[in-house]
Order: C-alpha cells, then sequence, then structure tokens
C-alpha cells in the first residue's frame, strides 16, 4: 500500500465521521454522563457485598476519564452501570438525561480481551452493530472497513480473530465499538492484557483516534501510567467499600507522546496519584489488621 | 502472536500507515508459525512444497498404519477360519474373508442387496432428519430456560439409558407400520446424542460474548443466532455425529422387527436361514455405512466451524 493511498483512505473516515457528527445535530453535545448518589450491592452467600459506596460523577461531553483504583474496587462495577449490564442499588445513572436501564449502541464497549465473535471474520465482526441497528449489509461492509483503516487492519478484513495478535484483536473490538458512532466509549482495562511495549503504541494509537471522534471516554485502569497519559481526568477510587475518593484533572497538553512518561509535569501527576493510592492501601491493610 | 504488534507499532509516525504495512511484514517473516496463516495469500510460493510432504510425513503415514492395523486382523481372521481354530473361541463356523469375499461379489450381482441398503438409508434419514431439528430444538430451550429444562430433562434422563431393542415391543403396540416402529427406534436413538450436545453447548456460551452483543444493538433473537448458535456448534456438531452413529445401532435393533427388507433385517434372516457369510456382510455393511454417514455429517457440518481452524481463511 503507497502512503497516498493509505492517507486518501484516512481522509475517506474523517470525512465519514464528520458528517455523522453533524448529521446528529448536537453533536459534540452528546455524552454527558451522571452518576448520582450510587451504591450498588451485590447479595453473596456470605450476605450482602457492597462493591459501591456513594459514587457521584459528571463527566462532560467530549471528556477522557480514567477510573483508576486497586483490583476489586469495583472500578470496573460502576463503569458497568453507565453501560446498563449492572443496575444501581440505590441512586442513579443518566446519559444524556436519560436513566441507564440496559446496554445500548450508543455507548460503545470494550472489553478486556477474548470478546470478538469467533466466528466471524474481523469485517463482520465491525458490521455488526450497523447491522443491528438497521443498516443495510452493503452500508455496514463499508463502515466496517472504514474502520477497519481508521484501525489500521484493512488488510485483514477477512481474518479470523484467533489468527490475530493480542494487540491486534483489541484494535479490531475499539473498531467495532467505534462502528456504531456511540456517543459514550466504555473501556474495560481493554490495554490490560497486553504486554508494556504493546501497551504504550495502543495507548497512542488510541488517542489519535479519539482526537477524531472527540467522544466521551470512560477508561477502567490500575495502571497509573496509562491513566495519567490518556486522560483529562482521573478519578481515583479505594477498596472494600469501592469509593470515589480523589477526582484529579490532568492538564498535560495534547496531543500526547511516548515521550511524555519522562518529562516532569507528568511525574508529578504520577507522584500524586501513588501517594494517594498508597495512603489508601495503607488504610486498607490497617483495617484488615484490627479485623484479623 | 504479540510480536508482532510490538513490531506493528515500533514506528508510530504516522501509526495507521505505519501498522498496516508492517503487521503484514514480520508475517511472511515467520511463515513456519501457524499464527501466520492469516496472510496465506501474501506467501511466497516456495513455501508450498514444505506442507505437502510435512502432510506426506505425519498424516499419510498415520493413515498408512491406520489401513495396517485392519490388513493385519483379516490376515488373522483368514488363518483362524482356515485353520478352524478352537481354543475357547471356537472359528470353526466361522466364513473366512475369502468366502465372505465371494459371497458378497454374488449378493453386488444381484438387486437384493441394494434394495436391503436403500430401504435402510431411507429410515435412517427421516429419523435422523427428524432426530436433529427436534433435537436442536429442545436442546437450545433447555439450554436457553431453566422451566424447559426442568420439564423436559427428567424425560430424557429416565429414557435414555433403555437400549433400542427394549422399545421394539412397544414400537409395535404404538406405532400403526412397521416401518413407522422402525422409524421411531432409529429416531430415539438418534434424538438423545443431539439433544443433550446442543443443551451442553447452549450452556457453554460466553457470557462476555452476549455482554458485547447487546452493547452493539443486538435483540434477543440476533443474540441467540448470531452468539448462542454459532458458540454452540462445536458440541451439536459433535451431537450430530455421534447421533449418526448411534441410529445405525439402532437401526438393526428396528429392523429386526420388519419382514421384508433393511441390512438389519437382511443380517437377521441370515441368521435365521444360517447364511453365516451373509450375516459377516450385514455386519460389515452396517459398520461400513454407518461410518460414511458420521463422516458425511462431520463434512457436511465443516463449513460452519471453519472459523475453528487456525489462520482460517474464508
Amino acid at each position: 500500500m503507497s502512503d497516498v493511498a493509505v492517507n486518501d483512505n484516512r481522509l475517506a473516515v474523517l470525512d465519514h465521521s464528520r458528517l455523522r457528527a453533524k448529521e446528529s445535530k448536537s453533536g459534540s453535545e452528546r455524552g454527558r454522563i451522571s452518576v448520582r448518589d450510587v451504591d450498588i450491592v451485590f447479595d453473596t452467600q456470605s450476605g450482602p457485598h457492597v462493591a459501591v459506596k456513594d459514587a457521584n460523577l459528571t463527566i462532560q461531553p467530549g471528556e477522557f476519564v480514567c477510573l483508576l483504583g486497586p483490583s476489586g474496587c469495583g472500578k470496573s462495577t460502576l463503569m458497568n452501570t453507565v453501560a446498563g449490564f449492572v443496575s444501581p442499588s440505590q441512586g442513579e445513572v443518566l446519559v444524556d438525561g436519560k436513566a441507564v436501564t440496559e446496554p445500548g449502541p450508543d455507548r460503545g464497549m470494550v472489553f478486556q480481551q477474548h470478546s470478538l465473535f469467533p466466528w466471524k471474520t474481523v469485517k463482520e465482526n465491525v458490521a455488526f452493530g450497523p447491522l443491528m441497528a438497521g443498516t443495510g449489509q452493503n452500508e455496514a461492509n463499508s463502515i466496517a472497513r472504514t474502520f477497519l483503516s481508521l484501525v489500521g487492519l484493512a488488510a485483514f478484513e477477512n481474518a479470523y480473530p484467533n489468527t490475530l495478535s493480542g494487540g491486534m484483536q483489541q484494535r479490531v473490538g475499539i473498531a467495532r465499538a467505534l462502528a456504531n458512532y456511540p456517543s459514550v466509549l466504555l473501556m474495560d482495562e481493554p490495554f490490560g492484557a497486553l504486554d508494556a511495549q504493546t501497551r504504550i503504541m495502543m495507548q497512542e494509537n488510541l488517542l489519535e483516534i479519539w482526537s477524531e471522534f472527540r467522544n466521551t471516554v470512560v477508561f477502567v485502569t490500575h495502571d497509573i501510567d496509562e491513566a495519567v497519559f490518556l486522560s483529562d481526568r482521573i478519578v481515583v477510587m479505594s477498596a472494600s467499600p469501592g469509593r470515589i475518593i480523589a477526582d484529579i484533572e490532568v492538564t498535560l497538553p495534547r496531543p500526547r507522546e511516548q515521550s511524555l512518561l519522562t518529562s516532569p509535569d507528568f511525574m508529578k501527576l504520577k507522584r500524586q496519584c501513588l501517594d494517594l493510592i498508597r495512603r489508601e492501601t495503607l488504610n486498607a491493610f490497617q483495617q484488615q489488621n484490627k479485623v484479623g | 502472536m504479540d510480536t508482532k504488534s510490538n513490531v506493528a507499532f515500533k514506528t508510530p509516525e504516522p501509526p495507521v500507515l505505519e501498522v498496516d504495512s508492517s503487521d503484514q511484514g514480520p508475517v511472511s517473516g515467520e511463515q513456519e508459525s501457524p499464527g501466520a496463516v492469516a496472510a496465506v495469500d501474501r506467501m511466497p510460493e516456495r513455501v508450498a512444497p514444505a506442507p505437502a510432504m510435512l502432510w506426506l510425513k505425519t498424516t499419510g503415514v498415520r493413515y498408512g498404519i491406520r489401513t495396517l492395523a485392519l490388513v493385519v486382523a483379516v490376515v488373522l481372521w483368514q488363518a483362524a477360519s482356515t485353520s478352524g481354530l478352537h481354543f475357547y473361541i471356537n472359528f470353526e463356523n466361522i466364513p473366512a474373508p475369502t468366502v465372505v469375499w465371494s459371497a458378497l461379489i454374488t449378493e453386488l450381482t444381484g438387486q437384493e442387496f441394494y434394495l436391503h441398503i436403500l430401504h435402510s438409508m431411507e429410515r435412517v434419514a427421516i429419523a435422523y432428519g427428524l432426530a436433529v431439528v427436534l433435537g436442536v430444538l429442545l436442546g437450545v430451550a433447555m439450554g436457553r430456560s431453566r422451566w424447559a429444562e426442568d420439564i423436559i430433562l427428567p424425560y430424557i434422563e429416565l429414557l435414555r439409558p433403555i437400549p433400542a431393542v427394549a422399545w421394539i415391543p412397544l414400537a409395535i403396540l404404538m406405532l400403526p407400520t412397521e416401518q413407522a416402529s422402525i422409524v421411531f427406534i432409529t429416531f430415539l436413538g438418534a434424538l438423545f446424542p443431539v439433544v443433550l450436545n446442543t443443551v451442553h453447548g447452549v450452556e457453554q456460551t460466553n457470557s462476555v460474548l452476549v455482554r458485547a452483543a447487546r452493547s452493539l444493538g443486538a435483540s434477543r433473537t440476533a443474540i441467540l443466532w448470531h452468539v448462542i448458535l454459532p458458540g454452540a456448534m462445536p458440541s451439536i456438531v459433535a451431537g450430530l455425529a455421534i447421533g449418526m452413529g448411534v441410529a445405525w445401532f439402532s437401526l438393526l435393533a428396528g429392523e429386526i422387527i420388519s419382514g421384508q427388507y433393511g441390512i438389519g433385517y437382511y443380517t437377521w434372516n441370515s441368521y435365521t436361514l444360517i447364511q453365516y457369510p451373509q450375516i459377516i456382510i450385514g455386519m460389515l455393511t452396517i459398520g461400513g455405512l454407518g461410518t460414511l454417514c458420521t463422516l458425511l455429517v462431520r463434512f457436511a457440518c465443516k463449513p460452519l466451524l471453519k472459523w475453528q481452524a487456525k489462520g482460517g481463511r474464508s
């Protein structure tokens, strides 16, 4: 593939997404998330387990927010209430003013791994959302091709997912979620299973794609570097029960590249997050010791 | 496999362009790895002979051994029959393979033998067709609904261990024609493996894929069609293949009823007429036809499972 051809392809993608943004006239105003006084309690065999307690959070349209916290702090659970997979026991979750009751194509999901349909080719996976929305087969295929070139996998449209590497599969997953032009993109530790080098490249790639769409992103991670590198805001959570303990604004300039990872500003933010999480972890340890 | 992405992303600017072209680079550089087959159409021709040689060395040799294993059995049988071996197992009345062979040639020149086969094939086709349709429907219902499972499962658990032969009296009493009785017994044999494997497959559904489909806007019907059924397909296909084997197995029991045609009837009738070579011909025909039909089922279902093969390309 020559440079010119690829650049043309890329322009086509941009036109496509701008067109869609205009079509839905609210455009960049879609994707406001409000989490109000949310408690999430699960019934377990040893009694009720409070996964999330008193969560309050407002996310502006087009904001890139990371939910950061240790494993088991309820950050994925909180995001799943926005996705509509989990209903809050108390409080409510609104997306664009509407209470979330079930999953929907306006909120695209990217899962940790192995979430592509293994019996569908890469193209069929990406075309699935548009097809479900009632788009014709030809149009759905052309949308799929558009998004596959956006993530750089146009050449693999007829491959089955099990022939792709983990990083490539996740890029297909991102393309599949974006193919519905969601106002919110929900990402549940999408790069957690990738090796460090691939992960950094995926992060840069994601930011670049996001800069074209500017939709709201909620990104769950336990990796501090990842949270600081990607987000406009970091919402830090602590474990048992899962609570929001800090809301840190990240003012690092965009576009961001790998070199940022060693800059003093980056280090300062990272230290801030580290201190917060360390203090919380210590508290948790002390509480456990008291109980024990 | 992740190494591919590493290389792919090493030159981040401009990512889309580089990702695209360099993803292909490492692929053609590691032709011997199974994962690289994704790019099969970009492989240079010179690697083509290697898989062929490999096939001869592995698959070819293995089929050679399998054929040899059967040949050994025939040779031993010939020796035992001609020498009239009688040491606990009695070979004195067992015709030698050569005798069976000449009897088979005689049968193949007549019409009767083909009629037997034709009648059996027809019964298996009807019974198996019914079993597949009803079995998959029941299996999906049981896999998806606790109600359906609680209502249907007790019947299946109770009836499944009953051998086909035991159904003969009831089948004769309850069904209007001999043909219907035989088809019913064959159908029962095929039904249980199909139902149970379908239930198993449906219950194995990956919940992450269901969530993914829901978040992409799929309705319940769409999830059944695009997620649950394809996911259950490997297990369903296994059930279909086992079901075909059991259908032939049960057919023989059913055809003991019949007074006219069928390969099971042929075998049983040869016994009452003391035609020993014909008994063996009947048995081997059932074995052969059963194997053939099972292979046909597997072959017919292959397109449904092509995604399982590493490097499968449409």
